[in-house]
């Protein structure tokens, strides 16, 4: 398998909806909306010999409207040694996305750390609580809005570097 | 008879009570079997386990938020903390990600030094599992030995990088000095009185009947389970499928030598024990292998952008001295785009994705951490089996706090 054959597979399975492109490392990148991901992961899975999910994080891009937060899928094919990465976007005002614990049983707690940190809701996942920060945290750290360290100090301010 | 039921929430429980009484009972957070920070809390009856809920993130540091302000040279202390029983292999791993995204190549000397000390590294971690499982069925003897060889392989880091828990070893780019002769000769010593005293650690547990008896058949998980769980590292090995990402995807000159992958069958406690124990000898093999093989040259790549110039040079040249200022500053810009690079941790597929827009920090850095993956399988792995059998499971699958928090 090489990744023209994975592309032609990705296009024929979503209709040309999922936006394919390979990055300089040799990596395929697929784009699908949140709707899409669980038939495509189906295919991969049970067509193309993707049994092993290597990884599940997020991202956001709080300029992105409409498509702040991105769910970063890596799945890999044990057996012909090809790796894909697939990408959700969601919008801030409708986070939801499917959980893919009824395709990787693994995929349980690599969803409730990207809910922990991100707030993504996994529609479908049988347990989704906190699992790194503590429970009664009423917010959720990885976001962009949240600084590191207090914007409000002023005795680290550098006048040279800016920060 | 006890029938396994799974529960909505994927949970995995036993209906079998002997008289009725259920207890719950907390293992951990803080217990001295554990070792490391995790608890579990068991419905236990008597002394079988019906159930167990994994509780984590006792010390959970926020490492994906730090780096996300730290500048990229400024992260590798971070990695070490991850698996700090292997800190080395986590730095490299680190480097080596900066290296792809930036379009570094490295000297094949280098490929060979980093080899050498992620080998080293493996050994270590492998030493401090497998002695430990001697010590949860009873035999520390093993453990006091094994130790000492460890000690040895901390003195070899002291001689690269200064340090010995947390190495912070390397920079990008290479090396920050070369191996010297204290190192060659202390690793020469190694190579020599190690595999004897392994030989003489092996021969008190592996083919020890006692021993035997008592791990067979503890906490296994077949292959299957194991890859719908994303397993990676000796617990996948052990159960019977030869995924190593050295082999699979070769980084920093793997394919040069010539190893073998050790494959379990059961996935319990022995076979992850031996295949361990076949893994340190391997390494070793890896090691000898590149030190007859190792090339002649540099012991960093040349790139001023990434690596620090000389002492002696930044007082007398301009250019140093810029490059110098840029990199203790955290001014060195790196190219935008996304990549994921993995490495064989000690106990796993090491991954880092790491997405950059071109600034100083990393827009988004996830640690791919086989651990945190593969501990939720602990429940299944444990249910129905007694609880002297769940301390055994949890130190054969090498779960490390550090690398499981982040």
């Amino acid at each position: 398998m090489n990744n023209e054959i994975l592309t032609a597979f990705i296009n024929e399975h979503t209709n040309n909806s999922a936006v394919c492109s390979v990055d300089q490392y040799d990596m395929l990148n697929v784009k699908i909306n949140a709707d899409q991901l669980i038939d495509l992961v189906d295919g991969l899975k049970n067509k193309q010999g993707f049994i092993y999910l290597t990884d599940i994080c997020a991202a956001h891009y709080p300029e992105k409207v409409g498509a702040e937060f991105e769910v970063i899928y890596h799945l890999h094919n044990l057996i012909e040694n090809q790796r894909v990465r697939l990408k959700v976007a969601l919008a801030e005002s409708d986070i939801n996305i499917p959980t893919l614990t009824v395709h990787f049983v693994g995929a349980n707690w690599m969803e409730r750390e990207t809910f922990d940190f991100y707030g993504v809701n996994f529609v479908g996942h049988p347990d989704l609580r906190r699992i790194l920060n503590m429970d009664d945290m009423d917010y959720h750290p990885l976001r962009k809005q949240y600084a590191l360290e207090d914007e409000t100090r002023t005795d680290k301010n550098d006048t040279f570097f800016g920060r | 008879m006890s029938e396994l039921i799974i529960k909505s929430t994927g949970q995995m429980i036993s209906t079998e009570t002997i008289d009725g009484d259920i207890a719950t009972l907390n293992l951990g957070p803080t217990h001295p079997a554990t070792h490391g920070i995790f608890q579990n809390i068991l419905k236990v009856d008597g002394e079988r386990i019906l159930s167990a809920e994994p509780t984590i993130g006792y010390i959970h540091r926020a490492f994906e938020k730090l780096a996300e302000r730290r500048p990229y040279n400024q992260i590798t202390p971070i990695t070490d903390r991850l698996n700090y029983c292997s800190s080395p292999i986590n730095n490299i791993g680190w480097h080596m990600t900066v290296e792809k995204l930036a379009g570094i190549e490295v000297p094949k000397r280098v490929d060979y030094m980093r080899v050498i000390v992620m080998e080293l590294a493996r050994i270590a971690d492998h030493l401090v599992c497998n002695s430990v499982i001697g010590v949860d069925t009873g035999a520390l003897t093993g453990f006091t030995y094994m130790f000492q060889e460890r000690e040895k392989i901390y003195e070899l880091y002291e001689e690269i990088c200064g340090a010995r828990l947390t190495t912070n070893l390397g920079r990008i780019g290479g090396f920050e000095r070369d191996f010297n002769d204290i190192f060659h000769a202390k690793l020469n010593a190694f190579l020599k009185e190690f595999p004897v005293n392994f030989d003489e650690f092996d021969r008190l547990l592996t083919r020890n009947r006692i021993f035997m008896d008592r791990v067979i058949g503890a906490g296994p998980i077949t292959a299957e389970r194991a890859v719908e769980y994303s397993f990676s590292g000796p617990n996948l090995r052990a159960a019977g499928l030869d995924y190593d990402v050295r082999v699979m995807n070769p980084y920093s000159s793997y394919q040069d030598f010539d190893f073998s992958i050790p494959v379990g069958k059961d996935g319990d406690t022995y076979d992850r024990f031996v295949v361990r124990q076949e893994e340190i000898r391997q390494s070793l093999s890896i090691i000898r292998q590149a030190l007859d093989k190792m090339p002649s040259g540099d012991f960093h790549a040349n790139v001023p952008e990434f690596y620090l110039p000389p002492k002696e040079e930044v007082y007398r040249s301009m250019e140093s001295l810029i490059y110098h200022f840029k990199i203790v500053m955290g001014e060195t810009t790196i190219p935008a785009g996304e990549v994921y690079h993995s490495v064989e941790g000690a106990n796993g597929e090491l991954g880092y994705y790491l997405v950059s827009d071109g600034g100083r920090t990393p827009y988004r850095l996830h640690f791919r951490r086989p651990c945190f993956i593969y501990y939720q399988a602990y429940p299944e792995m444990i249910v129905d089996s007694v609880l002297s059998d769940a301390i055994l499971t949890m130190s054969s699958m090498n779960v490390i706090a550090g690398e499981l928090d982040a």
